[in-house]
């Protein structure tokens, strides 16, 4: 049962990349990879990390992609005529190295899964929120108030540069 | 019962689809969704590998990543709101104030 759930959101995820990459037009890319983020959120319960599924539903599919498709919107991006107009040399080297990058991250995993110590099939139940929330407030406190900081100069730093007025002549 | 291999496999297939759009794709927005979508395929390693073996670390490290990843998106964005105010236009073809 668990496997059946698993092949339908890794079909779902890796067919909403595809349909992302190959769609001419810039809104449906973005709505594609919406459901990518959801399934990727699937994906997480299925590897009992409930706390990061939450987390990527709220952030990804609700923050960042409201935020790409005000963007869309708000510059008026016309779509690309043509995706593959003619055949060109930068299309194919894409593929190649795209290929290439794939065999060569299979082959890493094919080569070190029988190397890692103790992978057994059944998960811990580490991912809830009480034992993220533990370890995030106690070992990880530092990190997290950087991630406030961090957070707030990429605010004022993106006002800033949003805000800029370019000086005629 | 699951193996890490098949995440780790979704993971591989994801970063290089990611990798094919960021070459192929000309309009700069839909490049920066490439972008997004290898982040999130690195960041379904660390999960796998998190919860294989037991160690919550993984997913707090994912979390900072998320965090990082929200600030990034704010940035660019805006990066690409200031060119598109210059140029008039995001194709990364027509850019090309720092090409030589």
């Amino acid at each position: 049962m668990i496997v059946y759930l698993f092949i339908l959101l890794a079909v779902l995820a890796i067919g909403s990349a595809l349909a992302m990459v190959i769609n001419k037009n810039v809104v449906n890319s973005a709505l594609f990879l919406v459901i990518n983020m959801v399934s990727l959120a699937g994906i997480y319960l299925l590897l009992n990390a409930q706390f990061l599924a939450v987390i990527q539903i709220l952030v990804y599919a609700g923050a960042i992609m409201v935020l790409f498709l005000f963007v869309i919107m708000l510059l008026n991006v016309e779509d690309e005529e043509k995706l593959f107009d003619k055949f060109r040399v930068k299309y194919f080297l894409a593929f190649i190295l795209g290929a290439a990058v794939v065999g060569q991250i299979f082959y890493s995993i094919a080569g070190v899964t029988d190397m890692l110590p103790e992978i057994s099939s059944n998960m811990a139940e580490i991912g809830t929120v009480e034992e993220a929330g533990d370890v995030l407030y106690t070992k990880y406190l530092l990190p997290f108030e950087m991630t406030a900081i961090l957070l707030t100069a990429a605010v004022v730093g993106a006002l800033m540069v949003a805000q800029y007025k370019i000086k005629k002549g | 019962m699951l193996e890490i291999d098949w995440f780790l496999g979704i993971s591989a297939i994801m970063f290089s689809i990611g990798i094919i759009g960021v070459l192929i794709r000309r309009n700069a927005v839909v490049i920066f969704m490439c972008v997004e979508l290898m982040l999130n395929a690195v960041n379904l390693t660390l999960v796998s590998f998190s919860s294989f073996h037991g160690n919550i670390d993984g997913q707090i490290f994912v979390f900072f990543a998320l965090a990082v990843a929200a600030a990034e998106a704010v940035v660019g964005l805006a990066i690409i709101i200031a060119i598109f105010r210059n140029n008039l236009t995001v194709d990364v073809t027509e850019i090309n104030l720092l090409r030589w």
